[in-house]
């Protein structure tokens, strides 16, 4: 009988949410990037219920009567890091089967309960979009997560139908990558004629839809949600040429595209800008390793600034460290970013370029309390991640042993078998 | 470094019949030296880090002649006429890559400049790192804008013994203007990555016998050589004459070892055979703090930022502070990267390791004086001291911190970099 209502416990406390102090929780005396609006000095932010209640000056917040008030003097908080594009989870996408696979959704493969997940968070990041590799056209369906604890895929879903919602965009590639044996292209314009045809048989199949005599096809119904710009594509390219291209499908089909790395960017950010594509970078501490990346920069981050195109970053981890991610926005101002601009490619851009905005990337009342606490200025080299909330909840605690194990790595901390090839697709 | 202009001066220029050669010869070492050359230089600094006492505070760097000349505070230290004059809110000693394959492992990551490891062989002490450096490869350049000025570089971990190192500046446009060592050690790894690109050895045990075997023969060879009649000894082998400078402490063994299986092995090979080893990588080395201090071994830490994986799964970023709060002799390095980024740079490393607990103090010895010892070069680079070699960096802030840009360099009294980075 106790089993029986030990379990039934169990279950229950499982099926509750995964966020939820049900008393609100304020953090005071803090100093406040909200990425909303101005820089906030002795800042007070209430958060309920996995999400922010109010955020502003002391002056201006009142802290409820029943609220767990937390001192945060001489701490920096800013929103949850928004990583556009992370590996972490082993995810899995299309096989060698097929240049491209848009039927298969990484959501099939990921482990949440992968140490890497434990990296992000100790990094600050509470969502990411994990996506699979980019050694083919179309590799799979990105899954948009937030990093919540949680037992199965589902606790960490932002879509509540995994069958007939859209739970993420979809992940592309051009340039060297998915050049390969037959069936995938040998060349570059093999590459951008496959997608072509590949998009033209969608608009035919979004006809049939419409007419109502369409037969079911996952491929086809998720390529026509992207024509139907319900799902973003996140398109993997490195060098100018291929970034054209991208620029030419995106007007010939009329999809959202987000460019992923975009190494050469500095050649061509007018174009980038004009087209109103927004871009999701990568600054690296090297050029080269690869062909398409020798001629990387970094600043591609104030070039795209400076041309007015959107910019986002990303960890490709396990390419870069998720524990660094606040490095890369850092490495942006030293590039010639501001350090608005560069708080917002870290977070609120991320959001935009998922789609999720109106949730996530700022601190907003009535945005999801996602959100971390700094022992310092965003951008310094001796400020560590403290804490990172995501949903109301704290999902990492630098003053706990065992996260602080996840911060700095160490004995038997991480799995050896993620990031040990050379990722070559990533 | 010598500059070739020297030979020429300026009252020789103008009076002789060779005038017009010695303008075109000037023009066109303009054009192939970087900025000017050999200038007599006045670096003032609001902080000035010599690593070789307290920094001084409004300080001056005079350099000529590619020498430090002079060392001090503003007010002790007069700029004389016709000096260039330089002005930084930090200034450091040129900065040293304790371990690096720059120069032989190029940018573009395809088999034509990827010059750091034969595969012919697991054993291969002969190959020589100065008969593949390339001074003008692209990764150079990148560490030399970012301050590095001193560059220990050769062929990397993952054979038995995969050939030589050397040390050079990372100013010069051919091998020969860049070296400062031509043999600075021999690189040996232990452990499942010295059997990755081999048939054999396929275990840590198969590949520890190899290696004893090896240095058995190099012991006979070593003997053999002294003997008293020269028909007595055996004909010259490239292989075990380097070997046997190694046996005889003349030449270290920088071991590369990630986990305790494979750095207590090192150990007693050293304990065998007696040579002088240096540590490469040791991920693990936080676990052997008091076996390493106890046989004197000095590390060249793997690079904080190394992805945990493989062989380097349980690394972590605060090694370095562990090793300092140990009392080990320690360097940073730059290591070997398969992919992106192509190398790694040891002044980013070393921000990392002070963010997760190293002090600045010691982060900057161990990028400075400290490497320089280690690697036995301190009478030339290391610190701002009078006579030594003028490598110095400017900085427009702290040196570790994120934002702050590297906004001059000098090799050898050469300004090499001018632009912010």
């Amino acid at each position: 009988m106790r089993t029986l209502l030990l379990s039934l416990l169990v279950f229950f406390l499982g099926a509750l949410p995964l966020f939820a102090q049900e008393s609100p929780v304020a953090f005071e005396n803090a100093t406040i990037h909200t990425v909303a609006g101005p820089i906030i000095e002795d800042g007070t932010l209430v958060v309920q219920d996995g999400v922010i209640v109010d955020v502003g000056s002391a002056d201006d917040v009142s802290v409820p009567a029943d609220a767990e008030r937390r001192d945060a003097s001489g701490k920096v908080i800013i929103p949850g890091l928004v990583d556009t594009h992370s590996h972490i989870g082993r995810q899995d996408g299309g096989d060698g089967s097929s240049p491209t696979h848009p039927d298969v959704r990484t959501l099939d493969a990921i482990d949440v309960r992968h140490n890497s997940l434990m990296r992000a968070r100790a990094g600050g990041i509470t969502s990411a979009n994990i996506m699979s590799g980019s050694g083919h056209l179309l590799s799979g369906q990105t899954t948009y997560v937030k990093l919540r604890h949680g037992r199965v895929i589902d606790d960490l879903l932002f879509c509540d139908d995994t069958t007939a919602g859209i739970c993420g965009g979809i992940k592309m590639a051009n340039g060297t990558n998915p050049i390969r044996q037959p069936p995938f292209p040998q060349t570059r314009s093999r590459a951008a004629a496959i997608v072509r045809s590949m998009f033209v048989e969608a608009e035919a199949h979004r006809e049939r839809m419409e007419e109502g005599n369409a037969q079911r096809d996952i491929a086809s119904e998720a390529l026509v949600e992207v024509l139907n710009g319900e799902r973003i594509v996140h398109f993997h390219t490195h060098s100018h040429e291929d970034i054209l291209t991208i620029l030419r499908l995106q007007e010939e089909f009329g999809f959202e595209v987000v460019l992923h790395h975009v190494s050469e960017a500095w050649k061509v950010a007018d174009e980038i800008a004009e087209a109103g594509v927004a871009s999701s970078i990568i600054l690296l501490d090297s050029p080269g390793g690869k062909l398409e990346a020798t001629n990387i920069r970094w600043e591609n981050a104030s070039a795209l600034a400076d041309a007015g195109a959107d910019i986002g970053f990303h960890t490709d981890d396990p390419i870069t460290d998720s524990r660094l991610f606040l490095r890369m926005g850092a490495f942006g101002m030293r590039a010639g970013m501001d350090e608005a601009a560069a708080l917002e490619a870290l977070t609120l851009a991320g959001a935009r370029m998922m789609g999720l905005e109106d949730r996530i990337g700022s601190l907003e009342e009535g945005k999801d309390a996602d959100f971390i606490v700094l022992s310092g200025e965003p951008f310094s080299v001796y400020t560590l991640v403290e804490e990172t909330w995501v949903d109301g909840e704290r999902v990492f605690d630098r003053s706990d042993e065992e996260d602080a194990r996840y911060a700095t790595g160490g004995y038997q901390v991480y799995d050896r078998n993620f990031g040990q090839h050379h990722h070559d697709h990533d | 470094m010598v500059i070739p202009s020297q030979a020429i001066s300026l009252s020789d220029m103008f009076t002789s019949k060779t005038f017009t050669l010695s303008v075109f010869i000037l023009t066109l070492l303009f054009l192939v030296t970087p900025l000017q050359a050999d200038a007599q230089v006045a670096i003032q600094g609001e902080t000035v880090y010599t690593m070789a006492g307290d920094p001084i505070e409004d300080g001056v760097v005079l350099i000529r002649e590619g020498k430090i000349e002079r060392i001090g505070p503003a007010d002790e230290v007069e700029i004389p006429a016709g000096y260039d004059v330089h002005e930084a809110a930090v200034v450091t000693p040129g900065l040293i890559d304790a371990r690096s394959v720059v120069g032989l492992a190029g940018i573009l990551n395809i088999e034509d400049d990827q010059d750091q490891l034969d595969t012919a062989s697991p054993l291969q002490p002969d190959l020589r790192a100065v008969d593949a450096y390339d001074a003008r490869e692209e990764l150079v350049g990148w560490l030399r804008n970012l301050g590095i000025t001193t560059v220990h570089t050769g062929h990397a971990p993952s054979a038995l013994i995969s050939g030589q190192t050397m040390i050079a500046k990372t100013s010069g446009q051919t091998v020969s203007e860049a070296v400062v060592d031509s043999l600075a050690m021999v690189s040996f790894t232990l452990g499942p990555q010295a059997g990755a690109q081999f048939s054999s050895p396929g275990t840590r045990s198969k590949g520890a016998a190899m290696l004893r075997e090896y240095l058995l023969r190099a012991e006979d060879y070593r003997d053999g050589m002294e003997a008293d009649d020269p028909a007595d000894r055996p004909s010259r082998n490239l292989e075990m004459e380097i070997m046997s400078k190694v046996l005889n402490g003349e030449v270290p063994a920088l071991i590369a070892a990630h986990e305790v299986p494979e750095i207590m092995t090192a150990l007693r090979l050293q304990e065998e055979f007696g040579f002088d080893m240096v540590l490469d990588g040791g991920v693990e080395s936080y676990l052997l703090l008091d076996e390493l201090r106890e046989a004197d071994i000095p590390v060249i830490t793997h690079a904080p930022m190394i992805r945990t994986a493989g062989p380097a799964g349980n690394a972590a970023f605060d090694t370095p502070a562990k090793l300092q709060e140990a009392g080990l002799d320690f360097a940073f390095q730059s290591g070997f990267e398969g992919y992106v980024p192509k190398t790694r740079v040891v002044l980013f490393e070393a921000g990392v390791a002070v963010q997760n607990g190293l002090d600045f103090d010691d982060a900057l010895r161990a990028l400075t004086i400290n490497a320089a010892a280690l690697l036995g070069i301190a009478d030339r680079v290391g610190s701002l001291e009078e006579g030594k070699d003028a490598d110095v960096v400017l900085f427009d802030g702290d040196p570790f911190e994120y934002v702050t840009r590297v906004c001059g360099v000098f090799i050898d009294g050469e300004h090499v970099s001018d632009s912010c980075k």
